[in-house]
């Protein structure tokens, strides 16, 4: 969408280089959660045992990388950022990941 | 007011404002980490004892109102939107519409309040009151998934007026013209907590609200 946000000169690398986020892009972004929040509840009133908590969690993970990447332009930063946010989330994932297997599985 | 930031605006000192606000931007990143981690704890929480009291968990969920807590899902997500939308008004020099679509969101963030006063009226009327006699006696797997429910859109709830007492705050900088279309990294930063604001919602709604 945006060749400043690769830019390779330091003078863009380290400013805002990428333009505003037009209104319509943002607008569509919605209206994906929207449409999301109500496949979640319609989802949730059938039962499909295990499935159900996949698919919540799986849709909420959907709409937190729609919010991350548009709603806080993650997808518009330098590497630097976008390292951090992955790094931060993959300690995340191990944290919970990990303890969860012990928790779940011990005894 | 503008012309100030504007004043020193030589190629140089352009170039450091530029710096500082990517070094800004990186600071609020980090802080967000720890947020992350702070709710990433009690989702953890969460994980674990839902594994171990399956039915209390089940039924719990059934009490909580899915009408009030999916509202609030509609609610918070379009505030979101509305501080995105904000930060493309500044830039594009539309300051009015930026105050308006911000004083919006402020009005998303007490619609979402006045929601959870009034689901946790109910949940109070019923006894369940944290750190209650009542509470305390209920079944092991009840008195956890409501303590956690407590606990986690407690935290939640005053991140909320944080976020929006920040907002209030963007709002008054954004009027007397200390951020600007060109200087609008506080309203970027205030959005980016904004945004995780909504983003543990995200999760909290269809684990507290839809295991039926």
């Amino acid at each position: 969408m945006n060749a400043h946000a690769n830019s390779t000169t330091p003078e863009h690398d380290a400013g805002q280089a990428h333009e505003p986020l037009s209104y319509g892009l943002l607008t569509a972004i919605w209206v994906g959660l929207m449409v999301l929040t109500v496949v979640t509840v319609t989802v949730s009133r059938i039962d499909l045992g295990f499935l159900n908590v996949a698919v919540a969690l799986g849709v909420a993970s959907v709409k937190a990388g729609l919010v991350i990447f548009f709603f806080m332009h993650l997808k518009y930063e330098n590497r630097l950022i976008k390292g951090m946010v992955l790094t931060a989330f993959i300690i995340l994932a191990i944290a919970i990941g990990f303890t969860f297997f012990d928790v779940g599985y011990r005894y | 007011m503008p012309e100030h930031a504007s004043a020193h605006a030589g190629p140089t000192s352009d170039a450091l404002v530029r710096r500082d606000d990517q070094g800004s931007k990186i600071g609020m990143w980090l802080f967000l980490f720890t947020e992350i981690l702070l709710f990433g704890g009690l989702f953890l929480l969460y994980a674990s004892y839902r594994h171990r009291f399956p039915a209390a968990f089940h039924s719990g969920g059934k009490t909580l109102d899915v009408f009030i807590g999916g509202l609030n899902t509609v609610v918070l997500i379009s505030s979101s939107l509305t501080v995105a939308l904000s930060i493309t008004a500044l830039r594009r020099g539309a300051k009015r519409l930026c105050l308006g679509l911000l004083g919006f969101t402020i009005a998303c963030a007490a619609t979402f309040m006045v929601n959870k006063f009034i689901e946790w009226s109910a949940k109070f009327h019923h006894g369940l009151i944290p750190g209650s006699e009542h509470m305390a006696q209920l079944p092991h797997g009840e008195a956890v998934f409501y303590g956690l429910y407590f606990a986690m859109t407690g935290l939640h709830g005053v991140h909320v007026v944080i976020g929006a007492s920040l907002i209030t705050w963007v709002m008054l900088l954004i009027r007397r013209g200390k951020t600007t279309g060109e200087n609008y990294v506080v309203l970027e930063n205030v959005g980016l907590y904004w945004h995780i604001v909504d983003l543990v919602w995200i999760y909290l709604f269809p684990l507290f609200y839809l295991i039926s």
